[in-house]
């Protein structure tokens, strides 16, 4: 069964088609870069599969969930990193992966194996979130969504702010969380950087039309009308 | 995890956070006792008139006190897109807006009690009636915390939440204004009327307000 499966979803923005008939299938396993240009709907396409959107038109079903019925039951199983931290600027580090760690039901365990996966250092364990550099900000977001290990990942622009050391983990994140059985989108612009790391390409370009190419094998396509 | 569990812990993060920024303390305090002095000089220092209009002095004051302490509630969640946190994280949204509430109506009871004792300090208030007095209180902030948080999800992320908010609510709070200020007049002697009524019609809007956020609360986080 696909992890992802999209026919002719309709998403509007207002009153803005920000995807106006998308369709796509990623099955377990497979990653996959979202490329195209700002404003194309890659993010939009992520929010929707983390069920934060909710689909006007088509069929949308995302870890045997459909969006149209139950978009919460979606929510619990993805790591979702957009281009905000989600995190609390007052706490600290370890506050901030304490309490989304506890709202997601995920043991300190696991929390703990999330943060060093992420290579957090300790010493910003204590230190304020309104602190951190963008780069430590990123880290500790991508911690969150880790400690839940997800099913399915939805990275916008993973790689941004972080130095070579962070992306260097983003990429094994991607990597292992496909060989684990995991699903992976990743919307980027880096295309050089996730290239070597992803299976698949989906193309959405112009915001009226997508095309689709492939590095290894067929997949699925993306249309924006 | 229980409906409590995660009550506290959205209650305990909103609690941790004010303790860490101060915002009630060092902002909307102070701001509150601005107020009551600056009514004082607008009417004159009169004591006579101070004295008779404190309890509606008071309520104008701990409402506009409110406004900000929901602001900063709301805020919490929109800075760095916290919401979306909440909403996938599984939490059920009636916890949600419990915990905010609770934590809400914690920092605009302690204001309360700080403006009460500025108002006997400034206004040379007395109170004949401390039980009703305090049970007014009690179910009057109750209504403006659950009313604040419900609103405050209302208007969500918008951008001009900050000008919009007090004209949605403060129409919304005019009833809590009216049946808390002729309770207060009871309790402090300055009205002769039945405070006891007034705060069950208090009581009655908090509840009514805790109990459509907690129905509600879901759908305008959803939608906003």
């Amino acid at each position: 069964m696909a992890v992802v499966a999209l026919s002719d979803v309709v998403v509007l923005l207002g009153r803005f088609p920000a995807l106006a008939g998308a369709t796509l299938s990623v099955e377990a396993g497979q990653s996959v870069l979202l490329q195209g240009a700002n404003g194309a709907g890659k993010s939009t396409l992520l929010r929707l599969c983390a069920g934060l959107l909710r689909p006007e038109n088509g069929t949308a079903t995302v870890l045997g969930s459909d969006l149209f019925k139950d978009r919460r039951a979606v929510r619990q199983k993805v790591g979702y990193v957009g281009h905000l931290s989600m995190l609390y600027d007052d706490l600290s580090v370890a506050e901030n992966l304490r309490f989304w760690a506890n709202a997601a039901g995920v043991s300190e365990k696991q929390e703990r194996a999330a943060a060093e996966r992420m290579a957090i250092d300790g010493r910003l364990f204590d230190v304020p979130v309104k602190a951190l550099s963008a780069g430590q900000r990123r880290r500790t977001a991508l911690a969150v969504a880790a400690a839940r290990r997800p099913s399915l990942w939805l990275l916008d622009e993973p790689h941004a702010g972080l130095d070579q050391a962070g992306r260097d983990i983003v990429d094994e994140l991607i990597t292992d969380a496909a060989a684990a059985g995991g699903a992976v989108l990743v919307a980027s612009h880096e295309l050089d950087r996730v290239a070597p790391v992803v299976d698949r390409f989906v193309t959405i370009a112009g915001g009226l039309a997508i095309e689709q190419s492939q590095t290894q094998q067929a997949g699925g396509h993306v249309d924006l009308v | 995890m229980s409906i409590l569990s995660e009550v506290r812990l959205i209650m305990g993060k909103d609690l941790r956070i004010e303790r860490r920024s101060k915002i009630a303390l060092n902002q909307v305090a102070p701001f509150a006792i601005l107020i009551v002095v600056l009514f004082g000089f607008a009417l004159n220092a009169d004591r006579a008139a101070l004295t008779t209009f404190t309890p509606g002095l008071y309520w104008v004051t701990v409402l506009l006190a409110s406004i900000l302490a929901v602001h900063r509630s709301v805020a919490i969640e929109a800075g760095e897109g916290a919401r979306e946190g909440l909403l996938l994280s599984g939490l059920r949204p009636a916890s949600i807006f419990l915990g905010k509430a609770t934590a809400l109506i914690s920092q605009i009871f302690l204001v309360s009690i700080v403006l009460l004792g500025a108002v006997v300090i400034f206004y040379d208030a007395r109170v004949d009636d401390a039980v009703l007095l305090v049970t007014s209180l009690v179910s009057a902030v109750v209504g403006v915390g659950a009313a604040g948080t419900l609103y405050g999800a209302l208007l969500g992320a918008q951008r001009a939440r900050e000008t919009v908010l007090p004209i949605l609510l403060l129409p919304v709070l005019a009833p809590v204004l009216i049946a808390a200020t002729r309770a207060f007049g009871d309790a402090m002697g300055t009205v002769a009327t039945d405070g006891w009524a007034w705060t069950a019609l208090l009581a009655s809007f908090a509840a009514i307000y805790v109990a459509m956020g907690v129905v509600s609360h879901g759908v305008l986080m959803e939608e906003n």
